[in-house]
């Protein structure tokens, strides 16, 4: 088998907060047309978590290769690197409660500096790079935090409305230690002007979470003559305590 | 009054339609960047209990299957342990209950080689039926959906399920049931709209 043996580790915490769905993007959102098919159209079925939500897959960085976190080398024949602007993306992962959360499954993927994702289904005209493929992974250390080495990725079209353009942004995966903390997002970059455009970054109802998801750029972590920073931090579900959970009445 | 002072979820976005690249690169042409893609069984052949193979596809509210979306699942081992996280642990050390796949490239069909897992209580103690908790992401989809798959060869246990004893719409709950097709193999398709169209959670 391949993926790591996860571990068992004492429960982290109890019931998990409910989500705030107002927060997040409805399913069902017109000028984002692929939404329009596949959004369910029935209520979800809302329940308090069990274990089967409170559990989840754990990794351990032994899964991880020294470049794993550095795209601008992973996909380079040696020697080589990618092309664009050298940035590094770093930030912790938290939880509501503010707690860094260490141990984590970090993923990430992004275009090219041109815009070009290195896929069979992509059609933009820019190029790909012989030496950019797009993908990363890390896992956070003891206070949360994570980091990586990339290019910035550049704007693309896409096939939406006639003239729709993705802002320049990284796609990020996270694990919780619970199932029903795992999430999906993007990161945007300050003061890219297309983020205010993008039907995507549209999905959100409130400006204020769509603020959440872009990054200020970090002029305190950027490496001099090398690469500017940026930081990200990523908020996953928080946990009630346990003390007054998990045990029958009466025991 | 003081605040709470506690932090928002950060807001989810779609998958988008190159999700392969970044969580199964191998499977989506990147190849040499990590020697195998995650996820890609849950269990080795020593597992104990019942192998079985979960297999479905994911349709849109026009009936066309999902050829971009990334399935994963979480699921106990064959006594009703989860391989993390579970205060009653240890679970089977052949078994992580994991998987994720991308589906098949031309039909978006994604399969399964697991065990069937036990059940597992509720924090008041009742049991829930033997099920596979999934996660299914995609272009289009703004926030993972997350679905549970039940057994149809479960009835009594499914009879006395806390959860589907909460679906008011009775109707519904054989979206949640998968059909056996004979030799462990269980089809589980799911639709993310219309007359059929499969419970989702909200938990
Ligand atoms: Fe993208």
């Amino acid at each position: 088998m391949n993926s790591p043996m996860a571990h068992n580790r004492p429960p982290e915490g109890g019931s998990l907060f409910p989500r705030d769905r107002e927060w997040h993007p409805p399913a069902y959102f017109e000028q984002y047309k692929t939404s329009i098919a596949r959004s369910p159209k029935r209520a979800p079925i809302s329940f308090p978590s069990t274990l089967s939500e409170e559990t989840g897959p754990v990794f351990t960085t032994d899964i991880l290769g020294p470049l794993d976190n550095d795209l601008i080398l992973n996909f380079g024949e040696p020697g080589e690197m990618a092309i664009g602007q050298r940035i590094i993306v770093h930030g912790r992962v938290l939880d509501q409660d503010g707690r860094g959360q260490p141990g984590l499954l970090v993923e990430f993927w992004q275009a090219n500096a041109g815009g070009r994702y290195r896929h069979k289904k992509e059609g933009y005209m820019a190029p790909l790079d012989p030496n950019f493929g797009g993908c990363g992974r890390t896992i956070t250390d003891s206070d949360g935090r994570y980091v990586f080495r990339t290019v910035k990725p550049g704007p693309y079209p896409w096939p939406n409305r006639v003239n729709d353009w993705r802002p320049a942004h990284i796609h990020f995966s996270v694990f919780g230690r619970a199932w029903g903390q795992r999430l999906i997002t993007q990161m945007y970059f300050e003061g890219d002007p297309l983020i205010w455009t993008c039907p995507i970054v549209d999905t959100i109802p409130d400006r204020a979470a769509i603020e959440q998801l872009i990054a200020p750029l970090d002029l305190d972590a950027t490496i001099p003559m090398d690469s500017r920073a940026y930081k990200f931090d990523i908020v996953i579900r928080g946990r009630r305590g346990t003390w007054f959970e998990n045990r029958k009445e009466g025991v | 009054m003081q605040t709470l002072g506690r932090l928002k979820e950060s807001p989810s976005q779609t998958a988008g339609p190159y999700v392969h690249i970044g969580c199964v690169p191998n499977f989506s042409g990147i190849p040499g960047v990590y020697p195998e893609d995650l996820g890609t069984s849950l269990c080795t052949k020593d597992a104990k209990g019942t192998h079985i193979t979960v297999k479905g596809t994911v349709y849109d509210g026009t009936g066309t299957a999902l050829k971009d979306a990334l399935i994963e699942v979480w699921q106990a081992d064959a006594n009703g342990i989860y391989s993390a996280g579970d205060p009653r642990g240890p679970a089977d050390p052949n078994f992580t209950g994991w998987g994720r796949s991308p589906g098949d490239y031309d039909t978006g069909e994604w399969v399964f080689d697991t065990v069937k897992p036990g059940r597992v209580p509720m924090h008041d103690g009742r049991l829930m039926a033997p099920h596979i908790s999934l996660w299914v992401v995609a272009r289009g989809i703004n926030l993972g959906l997350q679905t549970r798959m039940y057994f149809p060869d479960e009835e009594a246990a499914n009879a006395e399920d806390p959860i589907l004893a909460r679906i008011e719409h009775k109707n519904r709950v054989p979206t949640l049931i998968a059909k056996a097709e004979g030799d462990g193999i269980y089809r589980f398709d799911i639709r993310l709209q219309g007359d059929d169209e499969t419970i989702f959670f909200d938990v």
